[in-house]
């Protein structure tokens, strides 16, 4: 099946050779990273995860909103989903080597990985983080693949990918709950040390993952013509609208929490974000800019006749996806380390070879969906004919 | 003739047997004398594999800074920690790495009264570092048991073990872990043989001296200091200096309200 990925017009071969570029920059960046060590990147003793864990965070998330197409498709029989079922469920399988890839390109001693494997230890989310990360890759590699290996042949899938699907429903949950545990349990980092932080995880990725979904649909149909259908999308950015929601009103019951008692060690990493902390203030116009587009596209989204539109959908959803990324990314990442354990405010610069690092990763990811997107849409094609 | 020469080379044969099994009498003699009777040891060794099989929470080690003593400016036991075990000094903020290290009131103990406190205490300078918590978050962090904590209370890093993922810098609620940024091989000034240099990409913090103990001999920063400012021993031993001083001293920790215990406790 995967032979379809190697027939495609010129625009698909300079979008793989775009993507072969990018990734081999990155490359060339992480081998200076390996040799020259993490010193290469923006942190420091201080701020001791950056760029590559907040992409982490991220992408955990847009793997985890796969569930929002295939609870309604599998549980509830929708139909209108049919045919955006796979392409959620090879963004989850893309977004989760991505993530994995960011621990990996994050790690002093990535030569070291499997020590996690070989000492496991259950005190340590890491340990568990792994566990659901590759369970989950490998749940919708093999069920989202086998389903459309059936769809070409025009029989019905194997017994066993059902199972299969349905433990990927409560798996996703679990997947991106884990990744709050990560946070959520550390004494001293009092912005991740919040029992909402799993639940607005979870909000946060349902909205920014709906939505890149709803984006890479509109893009195929854009470039291949092949159509998920107006209906999925408009589903799809309702539900990504109530995610939204109850992510701000997550956020909000933060503040509230933080500002109302006053206590200085809830309040101090917010109060740096959005307000500025001891004349510094590095992130504010970015936390700010964060906010508005995350409130403005959610009230776009909220009037169906602005959501039913094409070019306010698009506008819309990107904003949310943005917004999120720099709240969820930049925001809360970097936020959790700022005052550091002695109260002192130190600032963080992603490094050029940083961003290079991060953007080939970026480019391995979205290779990867290219190709099994590239295989699904031949698929469907031919089908259709 | 012969009989003389047979008789020569009789006794050589007999002298060398005899030096032979000697020599090798005094080696295995010095052997066991080094090894296992811990008294006449070459090296100070408290092995408890020879006497008794370690109790773990039998000891637990901790130290006692009495701050009034702490004379400013004075840095000589971070200097004598940094130089025992090959800390690099990179002159940046960044890259730094530490053990111990001198900080300001409210930088050390942010979470402490911090109004109308008398200015001879705000202006002191105070020492931090790794406070080998009874109950430590870093090693519950550790996806590896890279850190772990052993039987006498010392939370404690394997080199060799560590995968550089920094849970355990992100857990630290006292900022005492340091990460190898580079190699930390290029800022190592004076190297000694007696501890191992780290690799890149690997964490590391106050060992609390494991290395000096098992020779019996106190914490490096505890021996440098000219004013006997710190005093180390077991809290578990009712009858230590460190527990007289204790109970006969009003003292903090660190941040006791995240329910970490520091092992490392201020008399201010």
């Amino acid at each position: 099946m995967i032979e379809k990925a190697l027939k495609g017009n010129r625009s698909y071969w300079i979008w793989i050779a775009f993507l072969i570029t990018v990734i081999g920059i990155g490359l060339s960046a992480y081998s200076q990273q390996r040799w020259f060590g993490l010193t290469v990147t923006g942190m420091g003793r201080d701020i001791s995860w950056g760029l590559y864990i907040a992409q982490f965070t991220f992408l955990v998330g847009v793997a985890a909103s796969a569930v929002m197409v295939v609870l309604p498709y599998y549980l509830h029989n929708r139909k209108e989903f049919a045919k955006t079922v796979i392409i959620g469920e090879f963004m989850a399988v893309s977004a989760t080597m991505m993530s994995m890839l960011f621990i990996m390109a994050d790690m002093g001693r990535p030569d070291r990985l499997l020590n996690i494997m070989l000492y496991p230890s259950p005190h340590a989310m890491v340990f568990w983080d792994l566990l659901v990360l590759s369970g989950y890759l490998f749940m919708n590699l093999v069920s989202s693949w086998a389903m459309l290996g059936a769809e070409r042949k025009g029989v019905l899938p194997p017994a066993w990918v059902k199972p299969l699907v349905y433990i990927s429903i409560p798996w996703a949950f679990s997947v991106h709950t884990v990744t709050a545990f990560l946070y959520a349990g550390m004494p001293g980092r009092h912005l991740w040390l919040t029992a909402v932080l799993a639940p607005r995880f979870l909000a946060s990725a349902f909205a920014a993952g709906t939505a890149l979904l709803i984006l890479v649909s509109l893009i195929l149909k854009q470039t291949t013509g092949f159509d998920t259908g107006k209906d999925a999308r408009e589903k799809l950015a309702v539900l990504a609208t109530y995610a939204g929601v109850a992510n701000l009103f997550l956020l909000g019951t933060e503040f509230f929490t933080a500002f109302y008692s006053n206590v200085p060690a809830h309040k101090e990493s917010l109060q740096y974000l959005f307000f500025g902390l001891e004349g510094k203030s590095q992130f504010v116009p970015l936390m700010w800019f964060s906010l508005l587009s995350g409130v403005a596209s959610i009230i776009v989204l909220l009037v169906p006749a602005l959501r039913k539109s094409t070019k306010w959908l698009v506008v819309a959803c990107s904003a949310l996806v943005l917004s999120i990324w720099i709240d969820k990314g930049v925001g809360l990442i970097l936020g959790g380390f700022i005052p550091s354990p002695l109260q002192e405010i130190v600032e963080y610069t992603p490094t050029a070879t940083e961003i290079f690092i991060t953007l080939g990763i970026w480019g391995i990811g979205i290779l990867l969906l290219t190709i099994l997107l590239k295989v699904v849409v031949a698929v469907k094609m031919e089908n259709e004919q | 003739m012969s009989s003389v020469s047979d008789g020569n080379t009789m006794m050589n044969e007999q002298r060398r047997e005899f030096i032979k099994k000697t020599a090798l009498g005094v080696l295995v003699g010095l052997g066991a004398a080094s090894g296992l009777v811990p008294a006449f040891s070459l090296e100070k060794t408290i092995l408890p594999v020879w006497d008794e099989k370690p109790v773990p929470g039998k000891i637990r080690w901790g130290m006692l800074i009495d701050t009034r003593k702490c004379k400013d400016g004075c840095r000589q036991c971070v200097a004598a920690c940094h130089h025992a075990h090959n800390v690099p000094d990179f002159k940046n903020k960044k890259d730094e790495v530490k053990w111990i290290w001198k900080s300001s009131y409210q930088n050390v103990f942010p979470t402490a009264s911090q109004q109308f406190v008398s200015p001879e205490i705000q202006d002191r300078s105070y020492l931090a570092l790794c406070n080998h918590c009874a109950d430590s978050p870093c090693t519950k962090a550790c996806p590896t048991e890279a850190t772990f904590k052993r039987w006498d209370g010392i939370v404690s890093m394997d080199y060799h073990r560590c995968i550089g993922c920094r849970f355990c810098m992100a857990a630290c609620p006292y900022g005492s872990r340091s990460f190898n940024w580079q190699d930390p091989r290029t800022a190592i000034h004076d190297p000694v043989t007696t501890y191992p240099t780290r690799e890149q990409g690997v964490v590391e913090k106050c060992n609390f001296c494991s290395d000096r103990l098992v020779k019996g001999l106190q914490p490096a920063c505890t021996e440098a200091c000219p004013e006997h400012a710190l005093t180390f021993g077991d809290l578990n031993d009712s009858r230590s200096d460190i527990r007289r001083l204790l109970e006969t001293n009003e003292t903090m920790q660190r941040k006791p309200e995240l329910g970490t215990k520091p092992s490392v406790f201020y008399i201010i």
